[in-house]
């Protein structure tokens, strides 16, 4: 029976951890509980749960900063932002749609923690490149502060960098700020359809290498796209390869204009306007509404854009790519090792990392959810988690079995 | 004065011992300990600071690197990482009793690839280099600091450097994806490559902008954009530095993120004119360039838009550059305004502080107010977007105290800016020069667990120490906890 602990406070946070060190009682650290799939599982009798955590802090956006503490819903967060014609350029990932949760209901400590970036991470930048500061307790249970609240920072060591994708393992995050951008007023997706992966590779490629600001470059395999809520898309009942522009009215219809004449010919083409677009693209980020059988495991491969394409058709199950083919989402069958073999080789083959992303927890239990590293990296990672927390306290195991 | 590691006298009585065991891993020429060989780097972009190094070391391959580190680390000798030396904040300073490992034969782009849209190269090409190599096809490398013709890909790497186009494209760490790098211990590693985000930590992450403390890079992936269509740029005088601000404000609330935005008050202005004649107004107090990117359709439409927010917050001068040619005039002037200033100075010192911009009036008022108190010039260049200042602290340095002087005044700049909410650096980098001000922005909290990150990577403090940190701490000492036993704390706390 696990013990859940909810500090209100960053004093009391900072007390938790400080006991759980004492004790070397491990603690495996929630905002929301929406990722708690995600990643290996937390063997540990106290839970820290920092929901309460919560709230926005300040606002400004004509500084395009934005600070919060860390377990802000992301629906509050976007409303605020929404307000404000602004976004998280980085379009987070709303994973908890693959582990059955509702829209908007994790919170950008998690986010951050995660480092999930959606579609517009090859124009925007990642997670990673949007968090600019922040407070945590470290393992060591010490209220510390890192990075600052200006967008252009060199001031010692760029500690968020770090702790984007840490999962928790490094300190538990009680304030971001983040560095926030001016949303753009329209979307517009260029469609082209039946394209097998290697053409719709280099129709990607050569969108990505024009002049258009492409900020949204997947492609969707046939057994894929007839999943979509969108017309276009469903109802094409061949492989869609889908191209985003956005920006102002007129720039948006000039580059669309610009981008069919260039790949012009390759295949049929359509456009998909303003919420249809959005509409597309929020399921390219989220994921869950394009893969079959809510039963399968998920992998999440990243990879050279160039090699996305083969790597996915050499591997069971279905697929589809975004990022202009380096990122690979499968849905494979959760049975033996859920592919992992497979995965591992492929990805060894050609550089990049894959994450096991959804699996049932006895799987993930006994296997590397997380790329296996090569020694001396595995080594220097160990001693980087140390560094921040000695005694493991928080979320053991997570990352890797026995840090 | 600056104080530094005191030198290891036992290191120094071995010097020719060293010096013959490093002619052994890197033979050839590549090992200097001549007088006149190493006065080449006594000091970096930041000259007012001076040191001969034990000896320079100039490997040509990942191999000899490891080689070095790895016999520097079992003989307990300190290692300086330098690139080309053009950085600002003394980072790249040698120490009298280290090795200073020069990157500069590391000069060979290994690959370009359009496909991936990335280049894999050296660390010792040099920015622009990058761009050289790539712009026939109508790519670029975005991070342009104004060294860039000199500056080297692998020190932009350890000081996160930035330019002009950095609010719209990032710095450094926003375009780099993977390096190689070799540890204290000689161990060759890998982070990143040509895909497009992180496994496990980001190491990467630190490494980029870490200033040479945690290892050495031997290469770099990097992306590459495809250049623009169109750039326009628009001059905008104003008759006072507020109204200037005020438009910048305004214009990104408007949604607009220009690809560069950069103002100038008076003294810099009338400096760059008359060094470079780059036809400004002179009878303005501040002067924004604003430079649009993109699409020829959104270019126009946008300038069009920037003129008008201008107008609107007090422009009383407005001129949109119509030629390539023009455009060019226009940044002539602020990218000389350093030397131009250095011209009327006879000296300057660049500060590099970053505010929120709200606060820029304030900021302003109190710098002249500083300036008043130490009898010294002050002209004013900021990369307006982003908040970062670019304070010219004018000063001759064969006046007896007034280099003290500038360095106190530069010292109450920085305090100010962290005290306005902002940071002590935003592209320059610590180095040695704001070393000592760190605990300005930091609790020593803050400082010990970055230095327990450093003691992750160096656990002997070996490599570049003296930079960064005001106190060093033995990582023993740093890794001890203090520990309090006992029942939970907070009865009070909800538990489920």
């Amino acid at each position: 029976m696990t013990e859940t602990l909810k500090p209100q406070t960053q004093a009391q946070l900072r007390d938790v951890v400080a006991w759980a060190a004492a004790e070397e009682a491990p603690l495996e650290v929630i905002g929301r509980g929406t990722r708690r799939g995600l990643g290996r599982p937390v063997q540990a009798r106290h839970t820290l749960d920092v929901s309460a955590l919560a709230g926005i802090v300040s606002y400004e956006p004509d500084e395009l900063v934005l600070t919060v503490a860390a377990a802000t819903p992301m629906a509050e967060i976007e409303a605020a932002l929404r307000a404000g014609n602004q976004m998280l350029a980085f379009e987070p990932m709303d994973s908890g749609l693959l582990f059955g949760r509702s829209a908007g209901e994790g919170t950008l400590g998690g986010v951050l923690s995660a480092a999930l970036s959606g579609p517009r991470r090859i124009k925007a930048g990642a997670a990673r490149d949007h968090l600019l500061g922040f407070q945590a307790v470290s393992g060591r249970g010490e209220i510390f502060k890192a990075g600052g609240k200006v967008v252009k920072n060199v001031t010692g060591y760029d500690l968020p960098k770090i702790f984007c994708g840490a999962f928790g393992t490094l300190g538990v995050l009680s304030e971001v700020t983040v560095k926030i951008l001016p949303a753009p007023p329209k979307s517009r997706s260029v469609l082209l359809f039946g394209l097998d992966g290697a053409a719709a590779t280099h129709a990607m490629a050569d969108a990505l290498n024009a002049p258009f600001d492409v900020s949204g470059a997947a492609h969707l395999p046939a057994a894929i796209a007839m999943r979509s809520d969108i017309d276009f898309v469903r109802d094409a009942g061949m492989s869609v390869t889908a191209l985003r522009i956005e920006g102002t009215p007129g720039s948006v219809a000039a580059r669309c204009a610009g981008l069919r004449a260039l790949l012009a010919g390759r295949a049929r083409d359509e456009e998909l306007h303003s919420m249809r677009s959005v509409a597309l693209w929020r399921e390219i980020r989220d994921v869950a509404a394009l893969l079959p059988d809510r039963e399968a495991a998920v992998w999440r491969i990243s990879v050279a854009p160039s090699a996305g394409a083969s790597i996915a058709a050499a591997l069971p199950g279905a697929a589809f790519l975004d990022w202009g083919g380096g990122l690979i989402w499968l849905a494979v069958s959760a049975a033996d090792d859920a592919s992992a073999a497979q995965v591992r080789k492929a990805v060894d083959a050609s550089g990049g990392h894959a994450t096991l992303f959804r699996a049932p927890e006895p799987l993930r239990a006994g296997m590397s959810v997380f790329q296996p590293q090569p020694p001396a990296l595995s080594r220097l990672t160990a001693r980087v988690k140390e560094s921040f927390d000695p005694r493991r306290v928080l979320n053991p195991g997570r990352l890797y079995a026995g840090m | 004065m600056l104080k530094m590691p005191a030198l290891d006298q036992g290191v120094l009585a071995r010097r020719d011992q060293i010096v013959a065991a490093l002619r052994g891993l890197v033979p050839g020429d590549g090992v200097i300990d001549s007088e006149t060989g190493r006065r080449v780097y006594e000091c970096d972009g930041l000259t007012a600071y001076r040191q001969m190094p034990m000896v320079v070391v100039l490997p040509r391959t990942t191999a000899e690197v490891a080689a070095v580190l790895s016999y520097c680390k079992a003989n307990a000798i300190k290692v300086v990482p330098r690139g080309a030396g053009t950085g600002l904040s003394g980072s790249a300073l040698p120490l009298g009793d280290g090795v200073l490992l020069g990157m500069g034969k590391f000069n060979r782009i290994l690959e370009i690839d359009y496909a991936n849209r990335v280049v894999v190269c050296q660390p010792g090409v040099t920015n622009l280099g990058i761009t050289n190599a790539v712009q026939g096809d109508g790519f670029y490398y975005a991070p342009d600091p104004s060294s860039q013709i000199a500056c080297t890909i692998g020190g932009n790497v350890a000081e996160n450097s930035g330019g002009v186009h950095c609010l719209k494209y990032g710095v450094t760490t926003n375009n780099v994806l993977g390096v190689e790098f070799v540890t204290i211990d000689g161990e060759i590693m890998r982070l990143g490559g040509k895909h497009l985000d992180a496994a496990g930590y980001d190491l990467l992450g630190v490494m980029v902008g870490s200033e040479g403390l945690l290892g050495v890079v031997t290469e770099v992936t990097v992306r590459i954009l495809r250049k623009p269509d169109t750039a326009r740029a628009v001059l905008l005088g104003f008759p006072s530095v507020e109204q200037g601000g005020a438009a910048v404000a305004a214009i990104i609330s408007a949604g607009i993120i220009p690809g560069g935005m950069e103002m100038m008050d008076k003294l810099a202005i009338h400096a760059a004119e008359a060094f470079v004649h780059a036809n400004y107004p002179l009878d303005v107090e501040s002067l924004l360039i604003v430079e649009l990117d993109g699409p020829a359709a959104e270019v126009e439409e946008l300038i069009g838009a920037v003129e008008t927010i201008a107008r609107d917050n007090g422009a009383v001068y407005a001129r949109t550059s119509t030629s390539e040619d023009e455009r060019m005039r226009f940044w002539a002037g602020r990218k000389a305004a350093f030397p131009a200033v250095g011209k009327i100075g006879p000296d300057y010192y660049c500060m590099d502080g970053t505010i929120p911009r709200k606060r820029l009036p304030e900021v302003l008022r109190r710098m002249k107010e500083f300036a008043g108190k130490y009898d010294l010039r002050l002209a004013n260049v900021f990369h307006a977007g982003d908040g970062n200042l670019h304070p010219l602290i004018l000063y001759d340095a064969n006046k007896p105290g007034e280099i003290e002087r500038a360095e106190a005044f530069g010292a109450d700049i920085l305090r100010l800016c962290v005290e306005v909410g902002g940071v002590l650096t935003g592209e320059h980098g610590v180095g040695v020069e704001k070393r000592d001000l760190m605990g300005a922005m930091f609790t020593e909290d803050d400082l010990k667990q970055q230095q327990r990150l450093k003691c992750a990577f160096d656990p002997d403090g070996l490599l570049n120490p003296g930079k960064v940190f005001p106190i060093l701490h033995r990582c023993a000492e740093l890794g001890r906890m203090h520990v309090r036993a006992g029942a939970l704390p907070f009865p009070e706390l909800p538990r489920f």
